[in-house]
């Protein structure tokens, strides 16, 4: 018997993960949600190398120094960079297609991570011909306020 | 770098959709393999890496209790390191580590993952925070993209060139897959298939995405005693280079992506390479996207900054160019992600042994292999020679 082979394929069996956390955000992230909530982006200086960071950090990761300069910065930026995305996965928050970009908000040092929106996003070609580098964008926000980053609804485009 | 360490023995499994063996018995395929490579029993082992993506891909988080048996870990000390697609990079870094260290003359290092089981994007989404860049990332392809993005307007890259040398990077490696016992994806396509393929990201097409994968990798370190005594013609680990970034993407300049360039630096110092478009005979770059591919050569010193479309036009990477890249196909065609790092060691090993077969560059005494790994944050190189 041990050198018979099964004939079928062996099968596959069902199995599932769901867990649900409650992560702490920390006080420092705590600010910067707590901002949004009165329609400011908040972010953080580090006195040694000057930058300005949002998201906030509660310390500066290249100098290792704790950042406790705390300053608003503008609602506008430029587009550092972008892409169109559509593509969807169990787990994703939004539906494609949309347009993530990274803005360097007007008195930051870096890029921040959000979406364009606020037109029509169904051909490429057309958001293509609309989002360009370095073009300027401007905070929208969400009417309800709930303390998450999108209480910015979106960016749209500065024109 | 410590004592001279050799690799005296790889081996890989099929890559594929492997739903005909569980995790275990798909590990042990890539040990087994490696063993009778080296021509060892498990009894030689002195200590067993292992490494996966993070934990959740296929819903089993200790995987190296899961398949202790499968590594020979039994009676072993165990390690175990993930630092996400440059796990495989990772893990024989820490080899070749124990062995140059002089604490183990015989490590074993096995890199995998059964991507079917789960679902890969989901899985990636998580290595982001929940609240920042999750959201926005669309997985990894969303990333890559936005790098690309970066890369093309920083060096004024007119759309049309790069979209037409990533259709060419894809035209290679599916084409070099063909050559590869092991490779996932073994198709026939044309430069016109890949410029019109489905949108990902825009401008990333389905032909220009690696696809998931089952697969597992094992390699085994050796000191220089024991691997002049076992086996005829190592593979000699000449350098390593390995380096982190920070977290937030916004925070570097991904187009010339420091941790790339730097980690290629460090190998290349130790390895004595100066100008490594001549001296390496082949690299094996973790290429999962051909936009990214390019960025990776302008970081390893292939071609100067921004001209990589350039260079991959005129064939400098096909496998009759000056440098040929990923002759197995690589991630592009196979990506069995918490082994394809050191699937780009094992093939690199087997080329400068002479071992590679169909896909073997002729005379090839220096190789490079790669893999990058986090959201943009890791990239980690390991140069091996056919010389000591």
């Amino acid at each position: 018997m041990a050198d018979e082979k099964p004939k079928e394929k062996p099968r596959e069996m069902r199995a599932e993960v769901t867990v649900p956390y409650e992560m702490a955000v920390g006080s420092n992230w705590h600010r910067f949600f707590e901002g949004l909530k009165e329609e400011k982006i908040l972010g953080t200086k580090c006195r040694k190398c000057n930058r300005i960071f949002v998201p906030p950090r509660s310390f500066c990761p290249r100098c290792f120094d704790d950042n406790e300069e705390w300053v608003e910065v503008g609602q506008e930026g430029r587009i550092e960079t972008w892409c169109y995305s559509n593509l969807m996965f169990p787990g994703q928050t939004l539906k494609p297609p949309f347009v993530p970009v990274q803005v360097v908000l007007d008195g930051t040092d870096m890029g921040f991570q959000h979406r364009i929106a606020g037109f029509d996003l169904s051909d490429f070609e057309k958001v293509r011909a609309l989002v360009k580098f370095g073009g300027r964008v401007r905070a929208v926000w969400n009417k309800e306020k709930k303390g998450t980053i999108f209480d910015i609804d979106y960016f749209e485009l500065v024109t | 770098m410590g004592k001279a360490v050799a690799i005296i023995g790889t081996g890989q499994t099929k890559h594929g959709r492997r739903n005909d063996v569980s995790y275990p018995e798909l590990v042990r395929e890539a040990v087994k393999a490696a063993l009778e490579d080296a021509g060892l029993t498990p009894k030689d082992i002195e200590g067993v890496v292992s490494g996966t993506m993070p934990s959740m891909m296929e819903g089993i988080s200790d995987t190296h209790l899961y398949f202790a048996d499968a590594i020979c870990e039994v009676g072993k000390p165990v390690l175990k390191v993930e630092t996400c697609g440059s796990t495989g990079q990772s893990i024989a870094h820490c080899g070749f580590y124990w062995v140059a260290s002089g604490a183990a003359d015989i490590v074993l290092v096995v890199g995998s993952e059964k991507m079917f089981e789960g679902d890969g994007q989901a899985t990636m989404s998580t290595v982001a925070d929940p609240w920042f860049l999750k959201p926005f990332s669309a997985g990894a392809p969303g990333v890559f993209t936005m790098q690309a993005m970066e890369w093309m307007h920083r060096f004024n890259i007119p759309e049309d060139k790069a979209r037409e040398a990533a259709a060419l990077i894809s035209l290679t490696n599916h084409d070099n897959a063909l050559n590869n016992p092991f490779a996932h994806i073994k198709i026939t396509m044309t430069i016109e298939d890949a410029k019109n393929a489905f949108i990902i990201t825009y401008p990333v097409r389905l032909l220009d995405v690696c696809p998931t994968s089952d697969g597992a990798c094992a390699v085994i370190f050796a000191s220089e005693e024991k691997a002049k005594k076992i086996c005829k013609k190592p593979a000699w680990i000449k350098g390593v280079g390995f380096r982190g970034e920070e977290y937030f993407l916004g925070e570097s300049n991904k187009s010339i992506w420091p941790s790339a360039t730097e980690a290629a630096k460090h190998a290349y110092e130790q390895a004595g390479i100066k100008n490594p478009l001549k001296e390496l005979d082949v690299a094996e770059v973790y290429n999962p996207f051909t936009y990214q591919e390019m960025i990776f050569y302008e970081c390893f010193g292939f071609c100067p900054r921004g001209e990589g479309p350039d260079y991959v036009l005129k064939g400098t990477f096909t496998m009759k160019g000056e440098l040929p890249c990923d002759p197995s196909g690589g991630v592009l065609c196979t990506n069995p992600i918490g082994a394809s790092g050191l699937i780009r060691l094992a093939e690199a090993a087997l080329q400068v042994t002479g071992k590679a077969g169909a896909r073997q560059i002729d005379g090839a005494k220096l190789a490079l292999s790669h893999a990058m790994g986090g959201i943009d944050q890791f990239n980690g190189v390991t140069i091996v020679g056919a010389d000591l």
